[in-house]
């Protein structure tokens, strides 16, 4: 059933920290290997050992710079995952002329019921976060799941039960939980961080929340007139200090 | 956006199997004796061949073809389904219209189905240009002109093999090269400002609220996520049209507007009708060939939001 369902208090999502990814696409690898064994599974490639090879992923990390408008501010290098947002008001869903493209309504998690895709890929243009991936070798479309096959899994330890991203990234920049209960862990990180949501403009309301980088310090990065060695001023330095400059400047 | 053959050549061929149909049931409509039943049928087939080569070719387009059943299941939220929907009960006007010409019945039922059969051949197009139109990624669809603009440009397909009919004795009204200058002025112009309206359109989105880094300062990338391609950068990041979009314009313009302008122009002073039925013939090449060029531009100038999130920075307010 495409019609979305009615607005769930559990809202299952991700909060990704940009201050602390580092870009090193482990989410992306260990999202891949779970899921193309998992429930929704494959994720096969076409030609994937040849020359242009082509497959699903459901995470995308990226690398941006942003230019400061002001000059004498140092660029700041920022790596930017990018998944499925697990949106509230989501057109992927509406769009989908055989329901094969639905959100769930007990947790708010979107997903695509493999043996109803018709392969249309109208569900793709609908969404604006490139969350989904359409499959030549299967011809269906393919997208995150949450790992919903993880995290409701009772053969798995509880602390395993979590989207494989997220039990894989080095340096916990990603966190999971229930964005629709305010006294979660995630939801306090977002208050406490100012968690915003990508492209609010679109009007899709995404689950997933963007944590922001913390503001460099100013002057840590760009040279500065103290830092050249010629201008180094020994008057205010240790008598020792001082003493080794004369001696050594001879 | 990736220009999709199968989906250039549904919307173009149904639309205009669906423009004939609007009008056969137009005509049957305001005077159901005014068609002999074999003209009535011969104009039915030609549409409805149209309309479902059309739609047989958009079967062509799915991954999984065999299941194309299930898309008449979610109407009451996708035009998708509306369409098949749509499009599949637009058969039975179709099918009740030839029984009734066939067997040479009454007036009254034969308006009734006619009323239905253009009503249908209407939504249908609708529905289609409805798919297009909701898109809020797709600035250049998700605006005004897109639902007018498929609904004139099919009725311009149709009155051109409207042409044709007449020349072969399966159509008597004689106003058709009249109406086909009309639609196809009026194509043209709108078709001229849907374009001076895409190009003024203010982005839907920038890299910056893509990313929400919009208050650190301008967003620009650095490397992608991946070396080779993807499906959203094949499908989304069509840019090979866009270079010599302004010569395809024009010669689009030229080949809906000006020619089968000129054509039937030209058919309306001459008594001859060797040469009505030679403009007719060029009129409806120039029309289709137009209608091609017309719906490949619509397709591969569409800029979807999602490269944003590929843009390079020197690229950033170009896209969306």
């Amino acid at each position: 059933m495409t019609m979305l369902p009615p607005p769930s208090t559990k809202k299952l999502g991700l909060v990704i920290d940009l201050d602390i990814c580092v870009g090193c696409h482990a989410c992306a690898v260990a999202c891949k290997e779970w899921n193309d064994g998992g429930q929704f599974g494959p994720l096969p490639d076409e030609n994937p050992y040849g020359r242009e090879p082509l497959g699903v992923w459901f995470n995308r990390v990226h690398t941006y710079e942003v230019e400061p408008e002001e000059n004498n501010k140092p660029a700041m290098t920022v790596h930017f995952p990018r998944s499925c947002l697990h949106c509230e008001t989501p057109d992927c869903v509406t769009v989908c002329p055989t329901g094969a493209s639905y959100k769930r309504a007990e947790d708010g998690i979107v997903l695509v019921d493999e043996d109803k895709c018709i392969g249309c890929k109208l569900c793709s243009w609908a969404c604006p976060y490139g969350a989904r991936e359409y499959s030549e070798v299967r011809g269906t479309m393919q997208k995150c799941t949450l790992c919903v096959d993880r995290i409701y899994n009772e053969t798995l330890d509880e602390y395993d039960r979590q989207p494989a991203c997220v039990m894989a990234c080095p340096t916990r920049a990603r966190h999971f939980g229930d964005l629709g209960d305010p006294q979660s862990k995630v939801s306090k990180l977002v208050a406490e961080r100012g968690g915003y949501d990508l492209m609010p403009e679109m009007g899709y309301k995404p689950v997933n929340k963007y944590l922001p980088p913390r503001p460099r310090r100013d002057g840590c990065a760009a040279p500065t007139a103290t830092m050249q060695e010629e201008n180094v001023d020994f008057s205010t330095a240790s008598p020792l200090l001082r003493w080794i400059d004369k001696v050594l400047s001879r | 956006m990736h220009p999709a053959l199968s989906v250039i050549f549904f919307t173009v061929i149904s639309g205009t199997g669906y423009g004939l149909l609007f009008l056969l049931g137009a005509v049957l409509a305001f005077e159901p004796r005014l068609l002999s039943g074999n003209a009535a049928i011969v104009w039915l087939v030609l549409g409805a061949t149209f309309a479902a080569a059309g739609l047989l070719s958009s079967l062509l387009h799915l991954g999984q073809p065999q299941r194309a059943w299930r898309a008449f299941s979610q109407w009451r939220s996708s035009w998708l389904s509306r369409e098949g929907v749509s499009a599949t009960l637009s058969f039975v006007p179709m099918l009740a219209l030839a029984w009734l010409e066939w067997r040479g019945v009454d007036a009254q039922p034969l308006r009734a189905w006619a009323v239905l059969l253009a009503t249908f051949a209407v939504l249908t197009v609708a529905c289609t240009a409805k798919i297009y139109a909701t898109l809020k990624t797709i600035p250049a669809w998700h605006n005004a002109y897109v639902l007018p603009g498929y609904l004139l440009l099919g009725l311009l397909g149709g009155a051109a093999w409207m042409w044709i009919l007449h020349i072969v004795d399966a159509s008597p009204v004689v106003a058709t090269p009249i109406l086909l200058a009309v639609l196809a002025v009026a194509s043209a112009v709108f078709k001229y400002f849907y374009w001076r309206h895409i190009d003024a359109m203010p982005p839907a989105a920038t890299a910056e609220s893509a990313t929400g880094l919009g208050r650190f300062g301008a967003v620009g990338g650095v490397e992608a996520p991946h070396t080779e391609e993807n499906y959203l950068t094949r499908e989304m990041g069509f840019v090979l049209a866009r270079k010599h979009a302004a010569r395809l314009r024009a010669i689009a313009l030229v080949l809906i507007g000006v020619l089968p302008t000129l054509l039937a122009l030209l058919a309306c002073m001459t008594q001859t009708r060797m040469l009505e039925a030679l403009c007719a013939t060029i009129a409806v090449i120039s029309v289709t060939l137009g209608l091609f060029v017309e719906r490949w531009l619509f397709f591969a100038e569409a800029r979807h939001v999602v490269m944003l999130y590929y843009a390079a920075k020197a690229d950033t307010t170009q896209h969306a």
